[in-house]
């Protein structure tokens, strides 16, 4: 009786955003290239790797029903994930998944905004519809839904401004201050933010209007803002009350504010 | 109407930050701002002081407002808050349920 082995090789990718950094390992080449072309600017290296996923590539009508919507939940101390072009695991103990999916970067994409999520959940900090930016070495988070100008304000940015998204911020907790970081998530901009960091100093609601001012917020109307803007996907009720206890010590250390604004770069004269 | 008791419910999140109670339920995640009234009664939410007494003795005894008035105010609020099971309530003291006690 002969044996065969067959050799496969394992490609590895590793993306490090917000210095959490997540190996994955596919078999396909092109598939690796196409992921480090996604992420080009927050490729990190695989021996500093806190978690790892197995990228599986199937044909679209083997990944997962058609169904948009996103399924997350924890069964038997792992997540599991579901949308329309992808199924998923994830094990936090062993830090541990597998992804299943078409040959598409959004499920990565997908799968990566919710890992982070649920790790900034228990370390105080969350993932927001925000753009954000460094200036002068601090960094400002402009909150918004959809239209409210997120793109706008990162496209009239002045130039020794250093962008950190247009679409969706990173906010991570470091003792009792803030830091934004760079995220690869773009908006309409079309580009990944700078792969850096800054203690962040301010946060602007974002309204378009005749003139630029900033307004006060109370701190109920900041928070209900801010949980309107957090990304978050689980249904677990403790998950639920972290992010609610995060969203509360946020606005209590770092001022929250609503900036009307004109289309205009001057705009970028009373951010400070 | 019979007495009625009241107890916060466990899964929630609450919160009072610069004077103001805010609650946010852990199941569909529904946002409250609190006014000073509702957050009286809030905190008064024990499980065991009937619905009555918390309005006679903290809601008119604090607040310059007559008893049918503020009993009306506290029902609504109280059918309110538990319709997103926010609150408990029941025609029988809650035995089980703590004090009330906000996160810090």
């Amino acid at each position: 009786m002969s044996a065969s082995v067959i050799l496969t090789a394992k490609h590895t990718v590793s993306v490090e955003i917000g210095g959490t950094t997540i190996a994955l390992h596919t078999l396909d080449p092109s598939f690796r290239r196409a992921i480090e072309n996604r992420y080009a600017g927050f490729l990190g290296s695989s021996a500093d790797s806190h978690f790892a996923f197995d990228i599986d590539l199937c044909e679209p009508s083997e990944s997962a029903p058609a169904d948009d919507e996103l399924h997350l939940q924890m069964e038997k101390g792992e997540w599991s994930l579901q949308r329309g072009n992808f199924r998923a695991r994830w094990n936090p103990e062993s830090r541990r998944g597998w992804i299943r999916q078409t040959y598409s970067s959004y499920a990565v994409d997908c799968v990566l905004r919710i890992v982070h999520t649920l790790l900034l959940a228990r370390q105080g900090g969350f993932l927001v519809h925000a753009a954000s930016a460094i200036r002068g070495g601090k960094a400002f988070l402009f909150a918004g839904v959809s239209g409210a100008g997120k793109t706008t304000i990162s496209r009239l940015a002045p130039p020794d401004a250093t962008l950190l998204t247009d679409e969706i911020s990173y906010v991570r907790r470091e003792g009792n201050q803030y830091l934004a970081c760079g995220t690869p998530f773009a908006g309409e901009l079309g580009r990944a933010g700078e792969n850096v960091s800054a203690p962040l100093c301010g946060v602007f609601l974002l309204e378009k209007g005749l003139q630029n001012r900033i307004e006060p917020v109370g701190a109920a109307g900041a928070i209900q803002r801010l949980l309107r803007n957090i990304l978050f996907f689980a249904e677990d009720p403790e998950l639920v009350q972290l992010v609610f206890q995060s969203a509360c010590e946020f606005v209590s250390l770092v001022p929250v504010r609503r900036l009307v604004f004109v289309p205009d770069p001057s705009v970028w004269e009373i951010i400070r | 109407m019979p007495e009625r008791y009241i107890a916060r419910s466990t899964a929630i999140a609450a919160r009072l930050l610069g004077g103001e109670m805010m609650v946010m339920s852990a199941v569909d995640s529904t946002f409250f701002t609190l006014n000073e009234t509702a957050t009286v009664i809030w905190q008064a939410a024990d499980g065991h002081t009937p619905l009555s007494e918390i309005v006679a003795n903290k809601i008119c005894g604090e607040f310059d407002v007559d008893r049918e008035r503020a009993q009306r105010g506290a029902d609504h609020f109280v059918d309110e808050l538990s319709q997103h099971g926010i609150l408990l309530v029941s025609d029988q003291p809650l035995l089980n349920s703590s004090p009330p006690q906000e996160n810090p």
